[in-house]
């Protein structure tokens, strides 16, 4: 099986705001030499706390920002060194759904135009019925498109969120703490549709979380990311089961019942 | 419905609409002739014909202060749209693009803001003459940078939106970016800006004419109309009084209007919510 | 230390809190649970007399032996100088940004206790360090946004306890933080509680966070508690359906085990079905009727009463009542 995603070794490097006039200001690595590959219709989980560059992974997968240092292939091809008319029409592939379900939709919007806006960057037809069949699949209705993103909970505006994600059909998608601001029977929801969606599309996920009982639910293989550097990785069960690094032993008791 | 109507949209919108009304009014009608001089009846006290009497020369003031209103409006008018439509842009441009460039345009804007409106007036009315349209540059030319800065401004923190980034991982490019969710989302403190620039306008088209720079005789202005009345303060002060009024219910007008303005634009107060 | 009994709070037409009753004593640590909107934060303001101005409160509320109910703001307000403290979900919001963290700690000992600055000052050194952040000389002179948000939330803390507190009300204090530096900030809670035998409200919609930091729990949904007792009793072996349903969803804890089934495929978790309703459409019976799975005929039109079960838990729903 091919990989649709495959990080090779990449690093992000930040220059703080310098303190004094005469030096430059410290370099801080968010990302530090971090590989992995995504199978076609699997899920990696990312965990970490904090600040470990979860988010700035998330940013280079997205081709939002170049990696200092490694490349990032999508579906074979270096996203960024992409021409960036080619990469805007590849971007149909790849599509993100955000934390925050306040901030993710533009309240100035209808939703369904929010929804439709991935079509009409890469100047796709039939748009009104591919939105009207997007809210479906994510257990909305038709109607609801033509409201504004505030008269919704933010549970249904992250099913809007994830409508608009799937609506180009991508390969991938890659959700940053997608469910990090629900309510836990929210979450569950949420974490089901996703199940739902995969399957039904055949979507290959990266799912970023700082909760490890959440992420294991829906991910085939676990990456946690400490301070920019991967410190464990390997297929869910057995990572759960027995973890080898303290610090994902300690995420991992963070999230049970008992103390 | 009701909650939209405070009290600050039916005070401003009716102020507005009386002196928009009334600067209309006057390209068809006005009671007399405002540039007809009639020495024997100067300083004439209201009456059925003059309703708000005559000035030093004879002249019927509502007529005046009619087209004076015309002649603000317009002013008014065109420089916040030239000045705003120029400074929106650049603001856009300069949070869109980033890096050296915004810099550049905001250095720009700096010195432009620190640029008194009255110098630059007096530069130009020195090589084209003092005219109306020398004031409408001037004070155009002072809305650049306002706009620019508070779009700018505004725009920067649209652009680390969410939905900002959702938009880029659609593949929209930055330019409809910033047209289809900036813009938009700008747009509020904008007109805000807009309405408290356009009582300012008023009011430098009233210093402008008041110190000779704008309007010429026989085209009357508010502003020119004070300073002509300034002379004879202790004779006829309410030819000083009345165009006093009209630019404050202006000024005042356009403010309230703006407040309530803002509060209409915005989607999350106007449509009801919804389970 | 504090008794609410029936205690309501309306809005026009639409109820957020209906007939509460609960009380901590000393040293004891209370949690409440729910999801958004069950009115947990409405409870918290309720206890510290900051129920807004449009709000009806009804009910009796006894904070350390005094009668509150009624009481004008001004006997509140001395309350929450002396007694009462809250801290908020986000540390950012509740932080002054252009103010020093020793200028904001000082203040109410200077203008509440009546210290001098020196006096304040060394107070707030100590109480720094109580609270267990490092380095405290070096962090008075820093801006909040200069430390990270376990550090804003332990400064929020030692803020609470200027007013050496009887009673701290913890409103959502780790949501904000990851689950590491929530662990930190729960066990620094439990100590705190411990120590200065001071009464702990723990707010929060995550169980994994209350079952670590509290003794007793609270569950609440559409402004009601459904059920309460012993948190280890209640979370290991829940009665009301809507406990159930908040345990089965939350993943890792529902024992069930994360993973495919036969066919390859992902499982699903248990889910409550719908959302929470907003207040006005609540149910008049059992605010969780609608959404409940075992719901009987007469649930949504007539309301269980609290009912007793051993080890001093009570849950409120028909079914238990019918011998279940
Ligand atoms: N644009 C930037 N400029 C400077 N530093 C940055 C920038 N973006 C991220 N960082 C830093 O890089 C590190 C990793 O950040 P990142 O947002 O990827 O963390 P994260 O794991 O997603 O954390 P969280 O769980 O809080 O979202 C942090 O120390 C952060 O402060
Ligand atoms: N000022 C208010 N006016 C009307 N309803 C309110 C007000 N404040 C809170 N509510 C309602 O009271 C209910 C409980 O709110 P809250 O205590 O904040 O819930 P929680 O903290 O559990 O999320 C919610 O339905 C909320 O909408
Ligand atoms: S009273 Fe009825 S509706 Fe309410 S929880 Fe019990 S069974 Fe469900
Ligand atoms: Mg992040
Ligand atoms: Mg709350």
């Amino acid at each position: 099986m091919s990989a649709i995603l495959d990080v090779r070794a990449v690093s992000r490097r930040y220059s703080l705001p310098r303190r004094s006039l005469l030096r430059s200001g410290p370099v801080l690595t968010a990302v530090d030499r971090v590989s992995f590959t995504l199978e076609r219709g699997r899920t990696l989980g990312i965990v970490g706390e904090s600040g470990s560059g979860k988010s700035t992974l998330a940013r280079m997968i997205m081709a939002f920002e170049a990696p200092d240092e490694g490349e990032v292939r999508f579906d074979g091809r270096t996203l960024h060194t992409l021409p960036a008319g080619e990469l805007r029409l590849l971007r149909r592939s790849f599509q993100m759904v955000f934390q925050d379900p306040w901030g993710s939709l533009d309240p100035r919007r209808t939703v369904a135009w929010s929804i439709a806006e991935p079509l009409r960057a890469t100047g796709a037809d039939q748009v009104g019925r591919r939105v009207d069949e997007a809210l479906d699949q994510v257990g909305l209705r038709a109607e609801d498109g033509r409201k504004y993103p505030h008269e919704f909970s933010g549970g249904q505006r992250q099913r809007i969120a994830i409508a608009r994600a799937i609506v180009t059909r991508p390969a991938l998608l890659v959700a940053d703490e997608a469910v990090s601001a629900l309510d836990v029977s929210v979450q569950a929801q949420i974490l089901n549709l996703l199940m739902d969606l995969q399957e039904e599309l055949g979507l290959a996920m990266v799912f970023i979380s700082h909760d490890l009982p959440v992420v294991a639910c829906l991910a085939d293989h676990v990456l946690v990311m400490r301070a920019g550097r991967p410190v464990e990785a390997g297929a869910t069960a057995g990572l759960i089961a027995a973890p080898r690094d303290d610090y994902t032993k300690s995420l991992l008791a963070a999230g049970g019942l008992m103390p | 419905m009701n909650r939209h109507l405070t009290p600050n949209l039916i005070l401003g919108a009716i102020l507005v609409a009386l002196v928009v009304g009334v600067a209309g009014l006057s390209l068809i009608w006005t009671p007399h002739d405002h540039a007809l001089m009639n020495i024997r009846e100067r300083f004439g006290a209201p009456s059925d014909v003059h309703w708000l009497g005559t000035d030093q020369l004879g002249r019927d003031i509502v007529s005046q202060l009619m087209v004076a209103a015309r002649n603000s409006m317009t002013v008014a008018l065109i420089a916040v749209l030239m000045g705003g439509s120029i400074g929106v842009a650049l603001g856009l441009l300069a949070s869109a693009l980033g890096g050296w460039f915004e810099d550049l345009i905001m250095r720009v804007a700096d010195i432009g803001f620190a640029f008194p409106a009255l110098l630059f007036a007096i530069m130009l009315s020195a090589v084209f003459g003092p005219s109306l349209w020398v004031a409408v540059l001037a004070i155009a030319f002072i809305n650049i940078p306002v706009f620019a800065r508070v779009t700018r401004g505004a725009a920067n923190v649209i652009w680390t939106r969410d939905y900002v980034a959702a938009a880029r991982a659609a593949g929209q490019g930055r330019f409809a970016i910033s047209r289809d969710h900036i813009l938009p989302n700008v747009a509020a403190p904008v007109i805000v800006q807009a309405t408290i620039e356009f009582a300012i306008a008023i009011l430098a088209e009233a210093a402008l004419s008041y110190l000779g720079l704008g309007a010429q005789p026989p085209s009357p202005s508010w502003g020119r109309m004070l300073s002509e009345a300034q002379t004879l303060m202790f004779m006829a002060p309410q030819l000083a009084i009345y165009p006093g009024l009209c630019i404050m219910a202006a000024v005042l007008g356009f403010s309230l209007l703006g407040d309530a303005l803002r509060d209409l634009t915005d989607p999350r107060l106007t449509r009801s919510r919804q389970a | 230390m504090i008794a609410l009994s029936d205690v309501s709070v309306g809005f026009d037409g639409a109820r957020a809190l209906r007939d509460v009753t609960l009380s901590v004593a000393r040293g004891e640590r209370l949690g409440i649970v729910g999801e958004s909107g069950s009115g947990k934060s409405m409870l918290g303001l309720a206890m510290m007399g900051m129920v807004p101005d449009a709000a009806r409160i009804a009910g009796e509320i006894v904070l350390d032996g005094t009668a509150m109910s009624g009481a004008p703001e001004r006997v509140w307000r001395r309350a929450r100088a002396r007694k009462v403290a809250m801290i908020f979900q986000e540390p950012m919001a509740a932080l002054n940004p252009l103010q020093r963290l020793g200028e904001t700690v000082m203040e109410p000992l200077l203008v509440h206790q009546g210290l001098g600055r020196s006096a304040a000052r060394a107070r707030t050194l100590e109480l720094f360090d109580e609270v267990g952040i490092p380095d405290p000389e070096a962090r008075l002179r820093q801006y909040p946004h200069e430390i990270s948000g376990g550090q804003r939330q332990r400064v929020l803390i030692a803020l609470s306890l200027t007013c050496d507190p009887a009673l701290l009300i913890a409103d959502e204090p780790t949501t904000a933080l990851d689950a590491h530096v929530a662990l930190r900030i729960i066990e620094l809670l439990v100590r705190l509680a411990d120590k200065r035998r001071m009464a702990l409200v723990f707010i929060s919609h995550d169980l994994a966070a209350v079952a670590r930091a509290t003794e007793r729990i609270a569950v609440m949904y559409g402004g009601e508690i459904v059920e309460g007792g012993p948190t280890p009793a209640v979370l290991a072996a829940p009665r009301h359906p809507y406990t159930r349903g908040l345990l089965g969803a939350r993943p890792g804890i529902g024992g069930q085990t994360p993973g495919r089934d036969a066919d390859g495929r992902r499982k699903r978790l248990p889910t409550i079905p719908g959302s929470v309703p907003p207040l006005s459409l609540l149910p008049a019976g059992c605010r969780f009727a609608g959404r409940c799975a075992v719901e009987l005929s007469h649930c949504a039109a007539v309301r269980p009463e609290p009912y007793r079960l051993p080890d001093g838990r009570f849950a409120a729903c028909h079914l238990l009542g019918a011998g279940t």
